[in-house]
């Protein structure tokens, strides 16, 4: 078996046929991961244990003629914000380089309960904050084909795991672009769902009106199937949605023929980007199977990076005030005092890209500052949001870049935090209004570096998305 | 300058976060930069807008309140598993007032 190829259809026939079981499948990843982790640094814990004892289950419940589930012996990444009981799980950050959970995410709980094989915890920014796995306490990772350029972030574990083929799907988490930028880097299948429509019971939080969880794939089925397992109300999770979760994968073989689809004019740069290029072939491709394009605009685009690091600095430096080393983290040695405890533990644990943000938040959160920022903030966002509203009462899908360039090379932004968070342009928007959104694979730039296309659509529309992106994949547009 | 060295330090005592002399300046530095870019939001007039503060979509009622009853919660020693320091059944801290 090549786990590098195998798909989550694949796992089931081999499995069904006998070819391989579940426990040899999970010890074959194990090793593949070990091995590749020394290169792209993509794992930062292994769970070897749990990884065996679910392919047992799996494999019992087969030798029994029982339904091991959908997902039955896929081994799957988790990026390693999202907790997992009794499995180290660090945020990415030095302050939880010891934290052990007492509990499972409701999206672990309901992965493993369908039979996935949660195989290690990914590497990624810390608490999920960045845009080239740059910021983790624990070293980079390392794009797993061009080792001197980064995966994308902040979810570039997740990312660069299932490029690589030691896990088959990941889950990652996206608060501005963290799923959909490292995929197009990566050449994976990216997918962040409608705002609240996976529970976020067990994510550590960093932006709560903009957090989401989503999966990693390497083609549009698994990752719809993925998403089949882990979306639907939570009562742990006030914000997840009571919308019921339709049958994702009947929609993938749907005719994409007389769909509309809108090409925002403020996502492409004119000139001679290279990426621009190939999501042109991509929409020329969509064109050629039946879909109907036009132009359109989206107006406000140009104020939504702006807009997005005065919420999700508030929020992120609100939420981050429980690391303060009395109950989760490691305390700092030298404080004495309680104020000295505070100050200190968090002086010395959090990275640069926290302060940044903690500092930013408090700051436009301070007193005589609410209603120039945080309140203007949340103004500027309804304007984005009903951007989107608008094109979609002509345009059934908005079809876009990811990012405004490939991945780009280790250390190249890291000294300029502003211009890093210029490169989430394209996908900070979606998240600002909550819509799903997906980067799937659009070929590569003449060094081989790959390009993801942006599909947007309405809340809930993921059986669209999906149907157009399954389309895309069919019609040869992951290579084109 | 958006940010004086003096307004980042109140800010990082309002965040409890310590910084060193070199970070204070850097922090100068880059906030400055990212306050001059939000700047441009002040392009916008947004009298009349209502402000966003959730995502909002088109739906059904729902009965969002649950029933009154116990669930399973963490038991005590489970919770304090993480602390740096716990004792008798509660988190520890440096003393806070002397006596």
């Amino acid at each position: 078996m090549d786990i590098a190829t195998l798909t989550i259809g694949a796992i089931q026939e081999g499995l069904r046929k006998k070819t391989f079981s579940a426990a040899e499948l999970t010890a074959e990843t194990l090793r593949r991961a070990e091995q590749e982790n020394t290169r792209t640094n993509a794992y930062l814990t292994f769970s070897g244990k749990r990884a065996q004892e679910a392919a047992r289950t799996v494999d019992e419940k087969l030798a029994r003629g029982e339904d091991a589930g959908p997902l039955a012996g896929v081994p799957v990444g988790i990026k390693d914000v999202i907790i997992t009981k009794d499995l180290l799980t660090t945020c990415g950050s030095r302050l939880l380089a010891d934290y052990i959970p007492p509990y499972d995410a409701t999206a672990i709980e309901r992965l493993e309960k369908a039979g996935g094989v949660v195989v290690g915890k990914c590497n990624c920014d810390e608490f999920a904050m960045g845009s080239s796995n740059e910021n983790s306490a624990f070293g980079p990772v390392k794009h797993p084909q061009f080792p001197d350029r980064v995966p994308g972030g902040s979810s570039g574990g997740p990312a660069a795991a299932v490029a690589q083929g030691t896990a088959v799907v990941s889950l990652g988490s996206d608060t501005g672009g963290s799923i959909r930028q490292p995929a197009s880097f990566c050449g994976v299948v990216g997918v962040t769902p409608t705002y609240g429509r996976v529970s976020r019971y067990g994510l550590v939080a960093f932006a709560s009106s903009l957090d989401h969880i989503g999966p990693f794939a390497r083609n549009v089925h698994d990752a719809a199937l993925l998403l089949q397992v882990i979306a639907g109300r939570d009562s742990r999770d006030a914000t997840s949605a009571f919308a019921p979760v339709p049958d994702y994968t009947a929609s993938l073989t749907r005719d994409v023929r007389g769909l509309k689809i809108g090409l925002p004019k403020e996502y492409f740069q004119g000139g001679a980007s290279e990426t621009d290029a190939q999501i042109e072939k991509g929409v020329a491709l969509l064109r050629k199977q039946g879909c109907e394009v036009v132009d359109i605009s989206l107006p406000h685009t140009e104020y939504a990076i702006a807009c997005y690091y005065i919420i999700c600095t508030a929020e992120a430096s609100s939420n981050l005030a429980r690391y303060d080393g009395v109950r989760y983290t490691s305390r700092s040695r030298n404080a004495t005092t309680l104020s000295e405890m505070y100050r200190m533990t968090r002086g010395e644990g959090f990275g640069a890209e926290c302060k940044r943000r903690i500092m930013l938040g408090t700051y436009v959160l301070s007193a005589g500052y609410y209603d120039a920022y945080y309140l203007k903030a949340q103004k500027v966002r309804a304007l984005i949001a009903g951007d989107f509203q608008k094109a979609f009462q002509t345009v059934d899908a908005i079809v876009t870049p990811v990012s405004p360039f490939p991945a780009f090379k280790l250390g190249e932004k890291v000294d300029d935090p502003l211009a890093m968070y210029l490169s989430d342009i394209y996908t900070i928007t979606g998240s600002l209004a909550g819509i799903p959104c997906m980067s799937v694979p659009c070929g590569r730039t003449s060094e081989g570096l790959p390009v993801g296309m942006q599909i947007l659509t309405r809340h809930f529309n993921e059986p669209g998305m999906f149907q157009l992106a399954a389309a895309f994949e069919r019609a040869g547009g992951f290579a084109i | 300058m958006k940010i004086t060295a003096t307004e980042v330090r109140y800010v990082a005592d309002l965040a409890h976060l310590e910084l060193t002399e070199a970070e204070v300046e850097r922090m100068a530095h880059d906030l400055d930069d990212i306050l001059t870019h939000i700047e441009k939001l002040n392009e916008l007039d947004t009298a009349n807008v209502a402000p966003m503060a959730q995502v909002l979509y088109e739906a059904e009622d729902t009965a969002t309140l649950r029933a009154d009853q116990e669930g399973a919660t963490l038991a005590n020693a489970v919770a304090l598993k993480n602390a740096p320091q716990a004792g008798a059944g509660y988190f520890k801290v440096p003393k806070v007032i002397e006596r």
